[in-house]
């Protein structure tokens, strides 16, 4: 079966020499959420930022559906995958439903504006996120849950087949993060496939079929999360004593205990 | 209950943007009427209306041939000149502003009106006719803003930042070179030309200006009202514009090569006019909000409006004319400081 996604042998410098990441191989599958896990300044965002052809590798390559990345215009690549960076700034307060209608724009020839079938379709997905309240709200003066939500639903009216979430549960009170993994749980059952980095082994158990594992642009594991998160492996990637336990009563998951 | 209240904040929502619109659109053509009648020789406003009317169907004229050449030779195409300036202006800005993600931006950022003002400058010295002034004038705007792409282009890629720095560096260097032409310049006959130029006005505008320089003003407005809601998406950042598929080095090479086009074409047309492409769009984001698919429209019928008015006032307050670019400084300065102290919508820094 082919992939929709492949990177092989992916390599990253802005210096010459100086490689943010090297030699990074793996693939996803329709419907597969995957989670990039690895201590800060690793090249997780580097990383995603090359699959959406922010930034260019330097060496390997990535296939979407099994054509390589250099074979697709930035257009053709926005309609297949949709990227919500780590944070959002903008200078205008942009009423949210104009922010979300951006997502329109691979969809959209270069002189036209949003169609009022465009923004069905950015209520559609405000619904989807539970955000519907928000519409006229400036951007803005958003809190940061908010604006999370509202960077999802405008991915989401971009319609692509991938989503790349860069941290989506930084800076997110907990029953924020757990709205969102579920929605990503979701998501995923819709037929969307999902990559997302995180900084919490937890979430990979609660919403990931795949893990990677990085360790100073290197991956140092790729599997399901039950085999490649084990109390070893963090111990190598992040230099801690971690517990991994099993937890049953009606839960049935692991869950991640650092010992201090 | 709250479904109707709800209905009713729309409807209530929805008339206030209606009358607005219909403000917006019918400001100009009133304005222009205004214009005809308003200035040292005295025309009634009725007597106005008949010249305009006696074009499409026959009045007996009961007015003096004068009033009307001093309508369609003076009036009229120096009213066009200052609509089409405005607007340009107000444009350019409104899609700089939103190009370089900064409310602080005017279109002469990349250093446009100090090349065309060198440009200018240097035919004065050297050639003096008015055509060819005017031709060195726009090849000099286009000519510095090129200076500006080249330096600040790194790889493939022009980031915004370095566009900034480089135009300041373009800008004070043909500002240096416009100074030591006046410096050599003779000062009885020359330089005051020079001076007077830079200082920008209508005076000098004539129907030739408006059939040779107007296109260009027009083809650039074109462009970006129909790039305008893209702009929304480009002001986000690069990162996120390419994200959502949007070619950001060909979109900032047409907004930057319309708005060249169109300032150095204005400024060919009346001088270096300050503080309407800055200002202008901050008004029209506190009228219509920061979405740039309404704001590039607005800016233009708003620029246009404003510099016709101002315009009005410089020829005809005083028994001689006040420079243009004087006045819109006098007049900008002290609104755009009422404004960035008095609200905040609009944009957010």
């Amino acid at each position: 079966m082919k992939s929709i996604l492949q990177m092989k042998k992916g390599s990253f410098s802005y210096i010459d020499g100086t490689y943010i990441f090297q030699d990074i191989d793996f693939s996803l599958e329709k419907g597969e959420v995957l989670c990039l896990l690895g201590p800060n300044g690793t090249g997780k965002s580097t990383l995603i930022k090359c699959l959406t052809k922010i930034l260019s590798l330097d060496k390997g390559t990535i296939l979407y559906d099994g054509v390589h990345i250099s074979d697709l215009s930035t257009e053709e690549i926005a309609r297949k995958v949709g990227y919500v960076p780590q944070s959002h700034f903008s200078a205008f307060p942009y009423s949210v439903k104009d922010l979300i209608v951006m997502g329109r724009a691979p969809h959209l020839s270069l002189f036209s504006v949003p169609s009022h079938k465009d923004f069905d379709l950015v209520y559609e997905s405000m619904e989807t996120v539970g955000i519907s309240h928000l519409a006229d709200r400036p951007c803005t003066e958003l809190s940061g849950g908010e604006q999370r939500l509202v960077l999802l639903a405008r991915v989401l009216t971009q319609q692509p087949e991938i989503l790349l979430l860069d941290e989506p549960t930084s800076h997110l009170d907990i029953g924020n993060q757990v709205r969102l993994l579920r929605l990503i749980n979701n998501l995923a059952k819709t037929g969307l496939s999902i990559i997302m980095s995180s900084h919490f082994p937890d979430h990979a158990f609660i919403s990931s079929q795949k893990v990677a594992l990085m360790k100073e642009g290197k991956l140092v594991g790729l599997g399901s999360p039950d085999t490649t998160i084990n109390e070893e492996n963090l111990r190598n990637v992040y230099g801690i004593d971690v517990k991994i336990k099993a937890i049953k009563d009606g839960i049935n998951r692991k869950i991640c205990i650092p010992i201090i | 209950m709250s479904e109707k209240i709800k209905e009713g904040k729309i409807s209530r929502k929805n008339l206030f943007s209606n009358s607005i619109n219909i403000f917006l659109l019918l400001l100009p053509f009133v304005i222009l009427l205004f214009s005809m009648f308003v200035g040292r020789y005295v025309i009634s406003p009725i007597v106005v209306i008949k010249i305009f009317l006696s074009k499409i169907i026959y009045i007996e004229p009961t007015w003096l041939p004068t009033m009307e050449s001093v309508i369609f030779e003076v009036r009229l195409p120096r009213a066009i000149a200052a609509m089409l300036v405005g607007a340009g202006l107000s444009v350019s800005g409104a899609s700089f502003q939103g190009l370089f993600k900064n409310p602080l931006v005017s279109p002469q950022i990349l250093g446009v009106s100090a090349g065309a003002g060198f440009g200018a400058a240097i035919a004065l010295l050297l050639l003096n006719k008015l055509v060819l002034v005017q031709i060195s004038a726009f090849v000099g705007g286009i000519i510095a803003v090129a200076f500006t792409y080249k330096i600040s282009k790194i790889y493939k890629t022009t980031p915004l930042l370095m566009l900034v720095l480089s135009g300041m560096v373009t800008a004070a260097l043909f500002s240096a070179l416009t100074s030591l032409i006046k410096y050599v310049a003779d000062p009885l006959n020359k330089l005051p030309a020079i001076v007077f130029w830079l200082m920008g006005s209508f005076n000098a505008v004539s129907r030739r200006d408006i059939l040779f320089l107007g296109p260009f003003i027009v083809i650039g407005l074109t462009i970006l009202i129909l790039v305008r809601w893209r702009i929304n998406v480009l002001s986000l950042g690069e990162e996120e514009a390419r994200s959502m598929g949007v070619n950001t080095e060909q979109l900032k090479f047409i907004i930057i090569s319309s708005a060249t086009i169109i300032t150095a074409a204005c400024v060919c047309m009346s001088g270096i006019i300050g503080w309407v492409g800055l200002v202008i769009p901050h008004v029209g984001r506190i009228l219509v909000g920061p979405d740039h698919k309404k704001l590039i429209p607005v800016s233009l019928v708003l620029g246009a409006s404003y510099l016709l008015i101002v315009d009005d006032i410089a020829r005809s307050v005083i028994s001689t004319e006040i420079p243009i670019g004087i006045l819109t400084a006098i007049l900008g300065a002290p609104f755009f400081a009422y404004l960035i102290r008095k609200s905040k919508s609009g944009w957010n820094y």
